[in-house]
């Protein structure tokens, strides 16, 4: 079982091993891997914690149904799952700005943990403006061959690539 | 019943997801915003062998009749602006929501404390205009959820089979120029 405990994997090995996940989320639980809407959940359900009932009323969550659901459970499984892998090789560590932004920003946490929120902004409008993020329409959607997330896919590494040669 | 198992089951599903991000890479900013920068596939060769190995598999499952398909509907408005969008946010932020979660479990404190609490502004943003994006440019250019197969009028396997060799051809050119 020593593999269990090495740093990295092939990305090949990687990206087989999640396509072959994808047959038994389809076999098993009838659905496609995504994660974008439990944070358009999640973020209706601290409203909701403030605001009251009224916040799950707005046409949005009650689209989404604000309950956790198969694939909330699924982004709380990342987080674990992430944690088992670093913990098993050594590479859990406490991190607040990583090595690349420091080479070009410096190691301020406050302005990483800002753009880091601004980031957030526009990452978690875009995921619900295109009705899916990096898993739903790069992965699943695109192994499905549906165009509108090959549409998507394709704009997110646009938009990337170009933000990214401005911001390094 | 039927359903808490399903919950166990997405729980499960994601653990193993969340563990082959991690050991990919993927759940680190240095990996992701190189991908952004052209100087480290890993991202891109995790994603397009998932989607070559799904795609084989989903098809195959689909025309057995074990599986239904779960095409997403899009247009222009939707699929181009809030993707161009996503990865301006991409590029800043340095996860998705996918892999931040990830990052979350490795210890990343600016995905924990910065990132997370950006996604849910964004979200409850898009979820306050929701009802005029829904009847202005979300409409914009409308596809429906067609996939290519369909658009092109073809057997599945005319598309996926040449789109498993274009994708296989693709990742042995990568790594044949030293990427």
């Amino acid at each position: 079982m020593e593999f269990l405990m090495e740093a990295r994997w092939s990305p090949y090995v990687v990206g087989i091993g999640i396509g072959i996940l994808s047959w038994f989320t389809f076999l098993i639980s009838n659905k496609p891997i995504a994660c974008s809407t439990t944070f358009a959940k999640s973020s209706g359900m601290i409203e909701k914690l403030f605001r009251g009932d009224k916040v799950a009323q707005k046409a949005y969550y009650e689209k989404i149904n604000l309950k956790v659901d198969w694939q909330f459970m699924l982004v709380i499984g990342i987080v674990l799952g992430s944690f088992l892998s670093a913990t098993l090789s050594g590479s859990f560590g406490l991190q607040w700005v990583p090595d690349l932004w420091a080479g070009t920003y410096g190691t301020n946490p406050v302005l990483r943990v800002g753009a880091a929120v601004i980031g957030g902004i526009f990452l978690g409008l875009g995921a619900r403006w295109a009705d899916g993020c990096t898993s739903g329409h790069g992965i699943s959607g695109a192994m499905q061959l549906t165009l509108s997330s090959w549409v998507s896919a394709i704009s997110f590494f646009i938009g990337g690539i170009l933000a990214a040669q401005l911001l390094f | 019943m039927k359903n808490n198992t399903q919950l166990i089951w997405g729980l499960v599903f994601g653990v193993l997801f969340g563990f082959l991000l991690q050991k990919g890479g993927a759940t680190q900013y240095d990996v992701i915003v190189s991908q952004l920068l052209l100087t480290d596939f890993t991202v891109l060769k995790i994603m397009l062998s998932a989607v070559v190995t799904g795609m084989i598999g989903i098809y195959y499952m689909k025309h057995k009749g074990w599986i239904q398909l779960h095409p997403k509907k899009g247009s222009v408005g939707k699929n181009v602006v809030g993707g161009l969008i996503f990865g301006l946010g991409f590029a800043l932020l340095g996860y998705c929501p996918g892999t931040i979660a990830g990052a979350v479990g490795n210890g990343y404190l600016d995905a924990t404390f910065g990132g997370l609490i950006g996604i849910f502004i964004g979200a409850g943003i898009f979820a306050a205009y929701y009802p005029q994006l829904q009847d202005g440019i979300l409409q914009k250019g409308d596809y429906g959820d067609v996939s290519l197969p369909q658009l092109l009028k073809v057997n599945d396997w005319v598309v996926v089979i040449p789109a498993a060799f274009l994708i296989v051809a693709l990742l042995y050119w990568i790594e044949s120029v030293g990427l």
